[in-house]
């Protein structure tokens, strides 16, 4: 049924939909309408799930992670300084793998104060061992929770994910989001049913200290488990569009990547600006496409050494940085494409940070710059700052 | 267990403490004198590594030596002192 | 059978990694006897995750739950939500905390569980010090005691304040029912975890437990010493429930000299340092005894 809505409406509707049972909610802007929304359902009885109204974060993630070994299937969403500071949690979710789902309304950390969208917050939490994905607009908001819940579940996997919702961009706009009927969703989603969880006739420990010996292997198992998660959302991917007709087959998505000379990576809903961009070159005759990043975690490799032995200059747009080389998708996709290194260009673009607008003309400027690689065969920065107040008129 | 398929998806405990012979970490070992002994089981109810085994009605305490670790507690508590703590060299 | 004045199961495993006279491991057993088999424990780092032994093997004939140090309170809340989602009714949530853990770096979690009403029994076995880290300070060490944070030295560095009151401060947040107990005193603990799983709402249990290597005391008067603190009114053993307070035993019967002196973590207190906690401990057991009067309710 279409309709039309915020991102944060969708991820609590998504909550709904996914029958989840109980909820740990604590506000930080721009989450906090996912909590009140998720209080309003279970108060008017459309939830009939249990809420937690937590002191912190911190206990957000604590609380479901005692669920979730009851058998529960557990939700919660936060931002920024919040998944912060449960950041010792989702160590501890990841480690247990107990499959929570939680959007993440993706916002800069402080100092300074600001509270909209970037995306150093998920990049600090990308060794957890949580899986994470983007979203592009407030549709994928919603289908990505239903298909996480499927993914996260399987018995094969048990890992907790987060879904990304850029901050106010995504959360606050109404956009049209088609959402399925409940019992649409019971056929796609089954009800948790964990092989681990507490046992009165087998009374366990769950968590235990493990030493030297044995520590490595359990990890070992972890990373297994998220390597197979890049076939399991391809497979619920399928499944969701055999079921709803949405297509989410791919960890990457390309678009008008085919004949491209040149592509940009881009995570989140710049990707949508991306795409604009692309077609107005396209216009002007430019070979260009944009190669949308869904999953992070899982990394995309294969998906992505494919793109490039077909394009050979390959640029990547973080919201994030490093204090390294460049922006984090950037780092993983040069890293990624190092068998390819010597045939392929690969460039780093850092914007958007601190909610800072990317603009469809800018996106312009950064395909022509990656064809201007193309053209010439070199590269004289590895990295550059998107529409920084620097003084140089390049990028205003 | 030999490698990482061996192992349970998370680390759940798999099996009790029993095995564990907390007995070697002994330096005094108690011995109940029977003949003091009133079969109050003071000394089973504060034992805090359950190594006094509770036994039928008329019988005295029996100490399992694979697991008492010698604290003495149960020397010190008993109502007749009927327990004395002994140094495990100097049985022999 | 022989005539037991506590419960005959166990639920504690031999062969656990409790050092040896480990107060916190007989209130375990303890408890454990009273809690039975349909009971949940959470646990944060304490000594206790240590004692439960190495992987693959573990101490406790219930279903554990591990969790990171603060969040006690939190995780407890998280069961009990999952609990009631399942319509699961006979099951008894216990959070299972050191002191540390509890009165310092767990509080605010364990204050939210209190505010939220959780249904739970939160069980500090207090050790008076982080122990499993090696007997440092915290909150609920008491007044002048060594630790390795608090080492004296030529600035007289011993705890210059007294522990932190938390059964006074959980009661305006909200408690159904707070009690403290001892190991030296096993059947009152045994009715008092009894009672509290009768009650519905938080219920906050106080337990001695003493500590052979961080009190400097010899294994074996683990528990004399325990009994000794509450025959000197440093800790007695009391009800709380409906703003009622009830005094289980009034046995303050000796001078505190006798507890303080009979542990190395005490040994360098000055007649003057002996005098203060005297009249500290008078005054507290005054104040307690007045509120148990005022109450209408029998010691």
């Amino acid at each position: 049924m279409l309709d039309l809505m915020t991102g944060n409406a969708a991820a609590a509707k998504a909550a709904m939909l996914a029958r989840v049972e109980v909820i740990a909610a604590y506000p930080i802007t721009p989450q906090t309408s996912i909590s009140e929304k998720l209080a309003e359902m279970v108060a008017n009885g459309e939830m009939n799930a249990k809420y937690i109204k937590v002191e912190s974060e911190h206990s957000a993630m604590a609380a479901l992670i005692g669920a979730s070994y009851i058998g529960a299937r557990t939700f919660t969403a936060t931002s920024s300084q919040g998944l912060a500071l449960m950041h010792e949690m989702l160590f501890w979710a990841a480690g247990a793998r107990r499959p929570i789902v939680m959007p993440v309304v993706s916002r800069a950390l402080g100092p300074p104060w600001n509270i909209w969208t970037d995306h150093m917050d998920v990049m600090g939490e990308r060794d957890t061992g949580w899986m994470q994905l983007f979203c592009e607009n407030n549709q994928e908001t919603l289908d990505l929770i239903l298909m996480a819940y499927r993914v996260a579940e399987d018995k094969e996997i048990m890992l907790p994910a987060m879904i990304i919702e850029d901050g106010f961009i995504l959360s606050h706009t109404f956009e049209k989001v088609d959402v399925p009927a409940i019992e649409e969703i019971d056929f796609y989603l089954h009800p948790f049913n964990p092989d681990v969880k507490v046992n009165f006739r087998k009374p366990r420990r769950y968590g235990s200290l493990v030493m030297p010996d044995w520590a490595m292997e359990f990890r070992y198992n972890n990373a297994l488990a998220m390597e197979k998660a890049k076939k399991k959302w391809v497979e619920a991917g399928i499944a969701f569009k055999k079921a709803f007709g949405r297509d989410y087959s791919s960890l990457v998505e390309l678009y008008r990547c085919e004949d491209a000379d040149v592509a940009l990576i881009v995570s989140g809903s710049a990707a949508g600006t991306a795409k604009v961009a692309a077609d107005r070159m396209r216009e002007r005759g430019r070979k260009v496409g944009v190669a949308k990043l869904r999953t992070f975690r899982p990394f995309p490799t294969e998906e992505l050494l494919r793109l490039g032995e077909r394009v050979r200059t390959i640029g990547v747009f973080d919201r994030s940085y490093t204090f390294a080389q460049g922006g984090a998708i950037y780092g993983e996709v040069r890293n990624a494409l190092y068998p390819l290194a010597s045939d392929v260009k690969v460039k780093g673009y850092i914007g958007g940070l601190g909610g800072r607008d990317i603009t469809e003309a800018e996106f312009e400027k950064m395909f022509e710059d990656l064809l201007a690689i193309a053209r010439s065969g070199s590269m004289t920065k590895d990295v550059e700052w998107v529409a920084l107040k620097d003084g140089s008129w390049r990028w205003f | 267990m030999e490698t990482y398929r061996d192992l349970p998806q998370s680390t759940y405990s798999l099996q009790t403490t029993e095995s564990v012979r907390t007995g070697t970490w002994r330096t005094f070992r108690p011995i109940i004198d029977t003949k003091k002994c009133t079969r109050c089981y003071t000394c089973w109810k504060f034992c805090p590594d359950v190594s006094i085994e509770l036994r039928e009605e008329g019988d005295y305490p029996k100490v399992d030596y694979d697991h008492c670790k010698g604290c003495g507690i149960c020397a010190n508590e008993c109502p007749t002192v009927a327990i004395t703590m002994v140094r495990e060299d100097s049985i022999c | 059978m022989p005539r037991l004045t506590v419960p005959k199961e166990e639920l504690v495993s031999k062969g656990h990694s409790g050092c040896a006279g480990c107060g916190a491991t007989l209130l375990a057993r303890m408890c454990l006897k009273a809690l039975g088999p349909k009971t949940v424990i959470n646990s944060p780092a304490c000594c206790w995750s240590v004692v439960q032994g190495v992987w693959p093997r573990a101490a406790l004939k219930v279903p554990v739950i591990d969790n990171a140090f603060e969040c006690t309170g939190a995780v407890s809340s998280g069961i009990r939500a999952a609990l009631d989602a399942k319509g699961i009714e006979d099951v008894t949530v216990v959070g299972w905390a050191g002191d540390g853990g509890t009165v310092d770096i767990g509080l605010q979690a364990l204050s939210g569980a209190i505010d939220r009403r959780t249904d739970f029994i939160y069980i500090m076995y207090d050790n008076e010090a982080y122990m499993n880290t090696g007997i440092q300070c915290s909150g609920c060490t008491p007044l002048y005691a060594w630790t390795n944070t608090t080492p004296g030295g030529k600035n007289q560095e011993w705890k210059q304040v007294g522990k932190k009151p938390i059964m006074e401060m959980l009661i305006p947040n909200g408690i159904a029912y707070g009690a403290t107990v001892s190991i030296a005193y096993p059947e009152d603990l045994v009715a008092k975890v009894k009672k509290a799983k009768t009650i519905r709402g938080t219920k906050f249990i106080h337990a001695l437990s003493s500590c052979p290597p961080g009190w400097k005391i010899p294994s074996s008067k683990s528990v004399e010493v325990a009994r000794l603190a509450t025959q000197t009114g440093i800790f007695p053993l009391y009800e709380y429930e409906n703003g009622a307070y009830m005094l289980s035993k009034d046995v303050k019967t000796k001078p505190v000299e006798e507890y303080l002196m009979s542990q190395g973590r005490f040994k360098h207190l000055t007649p003057a340092m002996i005098a203060e906690v005297q009249r500290r401990v008078d005054e507290d057991y005054a104040a307690l005894k007045a509120k148990c009067k005022g109450a209408g309710a029998s010691g």
